[in-house]
């Protein structure tokens, strides 16, 4: 039975944290995402949880040590926002490509610099080559609800890769919102046990783990990666079908929001697609049809699915709330644009900037975006690619 | 006010717990089974800098995830803000202004760049002294957020509370009563100016 409750996007996760019970975590603390292993240590120390906490010295000591342990043969997890997952980046390839099922709760921040604490995807974006499953968050409902999925889609023998939890820092983190919480047996048996195949405290059949692979055979360990990649989308699908039919609530790849008749579409990802969802609304009740297509997974990308979902509309935004300082757009809109051409969907499709480093996106942005769309659609009006929304204006600076 | 959907934003100084009266007031509308929304604005953390908290009430889910630019009602826990910080910035002339203040309603309007709105006005310093012995403006600022967007009824609003700071001051059981004293000093004092 599901319970009535309220908390912030970091207590949701925690509180899934304690009714997943892992073997280890070891933490190292940073804004925003301190406050979970703050209220993890919290459990454990009132004895309601048995997870065996390690306070490391860094970040990158963190995540080796959750790659020891896992490889171990221990559930493992960690949390980390911004620099922190700057600093893992050696280990997170490390544990994808030693196809290591561990879990890491991401709360996003920016990246230096300015120095700043505030949500945007830079930190994850930036590790969006390294191997790992990445499932976002638009509330602190579905924070809960992805951490209690990546166990069961990581450790699916399938799949075999970490899992990047992520949320948007402060937005969600920090915000108390209303929550549907499930009983821990619940929690714990959709999870199941963990029973590795391999690991190292296995005595009698002993494994390499990190070992070096000369030429010949490192390039197939990295297609079996990749392969193991592709795999995962249908996991990723099973085990969310699980939970919907168990839970009732939940999205696959990405959820479509009125996109089924809608004109025009704003595909985003995180906090922000609610707010989108919003101005979608209102412009429907003044006959505009406009949709939002919010992306659940990044890692796989959804290309072929992205593509079907948006070749019946006559334009699209896309949403980067990362920079990629290649002169060109955002990282999801090249993706997705990729994604459009090699399905052969040519519609007009524009790639945006907001909310770097915090800046607020409100209802009224999203509503100016589906009016340049349907400019650019119905009018033929020239929008530059690569727009910031949001920006100050040269008076405001 | 008392409508369905409910925009409060909280302006007070680092330390003095606008950002605690935010995530109280959305804690005790959820016991009365509302939509509730309570986030701070994150900047550079200092005791005294100015800061800004958020609240959304509703029958139904809310899913924006922006700040608030045009409240239904203010809350101002620091009367010193009203120099340096644009409080009535997109307030509803609908809505209403709370003041933290010794002064009254009629003072402090003219401080309020033309707002047409109500305002009201609580001695939130005097309040606390009393109950508490110590200056904590955000109990006082909480029960008048209360009284004036009768976002609930009284009464089950001091019931709620009273569960609520058994909860939050197990461990300093002695504040619990004081709190509730404030917050029901807080109602009297502004009954003159409810209607």
């Amino acid at each position: 039975m599901s319970r009535k409750d309220r908390m912030s996007g970091n207590e949701a996760v925690a509180y899934a944290i304690r009714q997943v019970n892992p073997d280890v975590m070891p933490a190292f603390p940073i804004t925003p995402s301190t406050e979970i292993p703050q209220m993890v240590s919290t459990y454990i120390a009132n004895g309601e949880m048995d997870t065996e906490f390690i306070p490391v010295e860094s970040e990158h000591s963190s995540m080796s040590a959750t790659v020891g342990a896992e490889a171990a043969g221990a559930r493992s997890m960690t949390a980390t926002s911004s620099c922190g997952l700057a600093f893992m980046w050696e280990e997170l390839l490390v544990a994808a490509s030693n196809r290591l099922p561990l879990v890491l709760a991401l709360v996003n921040r920016t990246l230096s610099g300015p120095i700043n604490i505030n949500c945007d995807h830079s930190d994850s974006m930036g590790a969006r080559d390294t191997g790992w499953i990445q499932i976002y968050a638009e509330n602190n409902q579905e924070a809960y609800d992805n951490f209690i999925q990546a166990f069961p889609i990581a450790e699916d023998p399938r799949v075999h890769l970490p899992v990047m939890v992520c949320q948007d820092g402060f937005i969600t983190s920090h915000a108390v919102e209303n929550i549907l919480l499930e009983e821990d047996a619940d929690v714990r048996e959709f999870v199941g046990e963990y029973h590795p195949e391999e690991f190292l405290l296995n005595p009698g059949k002993p494994v390499a783990v990190g070992p070096y692979a000369v030429s010949d055979y490192s390039m197939e360990a990295k297609f079996n990666q990749e392969q193991a990649m592709i795999r995962s989308k249908e996991v990723i699908l099973e085990i969310a079908e699980k939970f919907r039919s168990r839970f009732n609530r939940g999205f696959g790849l990405f959820e479509e929001y009125r996109t089924e008749d809608a004109d025009y579409i704003l595909l985003i990802m995180g906090s922000a697609a609610g707010t989108s969802k919003q101005a979608a609304d209102e412009l429907r009740e003044a006959g505009i049809k406009a949709g939002v297509l919010k992306l659940r997974v990044f890692r796989p990308f959804p290309a072929e699915e992205i593509a079907n979902a948006l070749k019946g509309c006559k334009a699209v935004a896309i949403m980067d709330r990362c920079e990629s300082y290649n002169g060109h757009g955002g990282p999801l809109a090249s993706e997705v644009m990729a994604a459009l051409y090699t399905s052969k969907v040519y519609i007009p499709a524009i790639s945006y900037i907001y909310g770097l480093a915090g800046r607020d996106f409100t209802v009224e942005t999203a509503k100016d975006i589906y009016k340049e769309l349907s400019d650019v659609a119905d009018k033929g009006k020239q929008i530059k690619q690569h727009t910031y929304v949001g920006l100050r204006t040269r008076e405001e600076r | 006010m008392g409508n369905s959907n409910i925009e409060i934003r909280w302006h007070g100084r680092g330390g003095q717990g606008a950002k605690t009266a935010a995530l109280l007031l959305a804690d005790v509308c959820f016991k009365t089974g509302a939509y509730v929304q309570g986030f701070p604005e994150y900047g550079p953390e200092r005791m005294g800098a100015p800061i800004t908290a958020f609240n959304r009430i509703s029958d139904t889910q809310i899913r924006v995830h922006s700040n608030i630019y045009n409240p239904d009602l203010v809350v101002v826990v620091d009367e010193t803000l009203l120099n340096s910080v644009d409080v009535t910035a997109g307030l509803s002339e609908e809505g209403a202004i709370i003041v933290n203040t010794d002064k009254s309603p009629s003072d402090i309007k003219p401080l309020l760049k033309g707002y047409k709105g109500k305002v009201y006005t609580v001695d939130a310093r005097t309040i606390s002294v009393n109950a508490l012995g110590r200056y904590f403006p955000n109990s006082p600022m909480l029960a008048a957020a209360v009284a004036v967007s009768k976002v609930m009824e009284k009464d089950a609003f001091i019931k709620e509370m009273r569960a609520s700071y058994e909860h939050k001051f197990a461990k300093k059981p002695e504040v619990i009563d004081g709190n509730m004293t404030a917050l029901t000093q807080t109602f009297k004092a502004l009954e003159p100016q409810l209607d």
